[in-house]
């Protein structure tokens, strides 16, 4: 990454760094966060849909595996996800990897994570649809895609809004996490600005609270919006 | 020719026999109504018919096609049912319209999307029918701005689109506020004078002695008594079914 590259050079200049470099620095470096953000979306939102067919699937040990495959994401930690992730390709199969691996690895992390917990999003959103209405389609000769698609997604998609809204901003902060493998997204360059001899120091990591807070507030806002928009129906 | 045959129908759910020997024939432009008490197994032999419940035992047809029959002591169903369910169209007690589409959706969905149908026809088709049922105006509204009697026939216009050959009612007005079951059953009443071949599951027993040609009362799973309404109703020689009606004449 870009941001990388000249972040030795703020560690080995002795002089001063102002506060709009940093702001600066952050700014590029919360390109990274919404690179990860962006690509967990594009991937969890429809891998969450596929891995709650893998869970209603007639094939047992599939649903076995979607199941297993849930409670593990859930019940670990993404950081630790996110560690082994990274590091078991070349410790335990011994592949090699690309150069870009580390933002690969991350990107994958984030998304088989969070397509778990949308999963399960689905899952009540399509649920918590009445009965009926799966009736009135068969009687009404719908085939069984027909009733999906045409009359079951679309509702579905309103009643999971709130919560999945509340999944993305989780996401937005959870970029934080990749840290763990030295990603250099705004978090992990924060703490280093912050830490180094200098820097504007912990006013640093407040600058970083306000770029996460405002994101958030717009992604709010967006939600809310769609949200709006499909209003004119119950 | 019969529209629906039922022979021997038998229902079970677990333990519990909620239909346990009923036959039933509907001729073309007939007008059954089913009475009985909650439990009678009424709605069930309704949604048996609609090929909502699989039946336990017994053959069910339409204009002489088997839907389903017994084989070696198991209930097949046949491999022509998408066709056999253009046959019959169903009034739900909830009306389990679409809420995210418009009226007009609702009723032309199924046409051009099951059908196939020719999307300008259904349209023209769709918008006479909802004038008839008096909704005109409310083509382009959505179900949840609509009263419970405009739901209602909105979903009695949903299911005519189809052009069935036989409608399905049950208990259609027993979601609605007394001051709304007669838009309802106005509408029905219309329905039959038009020869539109109906079954009705209801509690409106002065509307199911107006507007039948039969009444049947079942009760236990059994059929207790059919006849023409002005018998049924007005002179019983039943004990059961004149216990019945006594809690409607009070």
């Amino acid at each position: 990454m870009t941001v990388s590259a000249f972040v030795p050079l703020l560690l080995s200049a002795a002089k001063k760094m102002s506060i709009p470099t940093m702001l600066l620095q952050l700014t590029e470096a919360f390109g990274v966060s919404l690179l990860i953000f962006s690509f967990t979306l594009l991937g969890a939102l429809p891998l969450g849909m596929i891995v709650y067919f893998g869970k209603k699937s007639r094939i047992a040990p599939l649903r076995w595996f979607v199941n297993g495959y849930i409670s593990v994401m859930r019940g670990t930690p993404l950081m630790l996800q996110l560690i082994v992730v990274y590091f078991a390709p070349n410790l335990v199969f011994h592949l090699t990897l690309p150069s870009n691996w580390r933002m690969i690895a991350v990107v994958i992390a984030f998304i088989i994570n969070y397509a778990a917990y949308f999963a399960e999003i689905y899952r009540a959103g399509i649920e918590s649809i009445p009965v009926g209405q799966y009736e009135a389609a068969q009687v009404l000769g719908y085939s069984k895609g027909q009733t999906f698609f045409k009359i079951i997604l679309p509702q579905m998609v309103k009643r999971v809004i709130p919560p999945v809204t509340n999944e993305i901003i989780t996401l937005v902060k959870d970029t934080s996490l990749s840290s763990a493998i030295a990603v250099m997204e705004m978090f992990t360059l924060a703490k280093k600005i912050a830490n180094s001899p200098g820097s504007p120091g912990m006013i640093t990591l407040f600058a970083a609270g306000v770029f996460y807070y405002v994101f958030n507030y717009l992604v709010a806002f967006v939600m809310r919006r769609i949200e709006k928009r499909l209003d004119y129906f119950e | 020719m019969n529209i629906l045959n039922m022979e021997h129908i038998q229902k079970s759910f677990a333990d519990n026999h909620v239909i346990k020997d009923i036959s039933l024939k509907v001729d073309q432009g007939e007008v059954v109504s089913i009475i009985g008490p909650s439990g009678s197994g009424k709605s069930t032999l309704l949604r048996c018919a609609t090929l909502l419940e699989t039946i336990g035992g017994g053959t069910l047809s339409y204009l002489g096609e088997k839907a389903a029959w017994e084989e070696n002591g198991k209930v097949v169903y046949s491999k022509n049912l998408k066709e056999i369910r253009r046959r019959f169209g169903l009034v739900f007690q909830n009306f389990n319209l679409f809420p995210h589409y418009s009226v007009l959706k609702n009723v032309m969905d199924a046409p051009v999307s099951v059908l196939k149908r020719d999307r300008k026809e259904v349209r023209e088709e769709a918008l006479a029918l909802l004038e008839k049922m008096g909704l005109a105006d409310k083509a382009d509204t959505y179900p949840d701005q609509l009263s419970g009697g405009q739901k209602q026939r909105v979903s009695i216009v949903r299911a005519l689109a189809m052009k069935p050959e036989i409608l399905f009612f049950d208990e259609p007005t027993s979601a609605l506020d007394p001051e709304l079951t007669g838009e309802v059953l106005k509408v029905i009443k219309q329905l039959a004078e038009e020869k539109m071949t109906m079954v009705i599951v209801t509690h409106e027993m002065s509307f199911a002695r107006a507007v039948s040609d039969r009444v049947i009362f079942i009760d236990g799973g059994h059929i207790v008594e059919q006849g023409r309404p002005e018998d049924l109703f007005g002179d019983t020689q039943n004990e059961r079914t004149r216990q019945f009606l006594q809690n409607y004449n009070r």
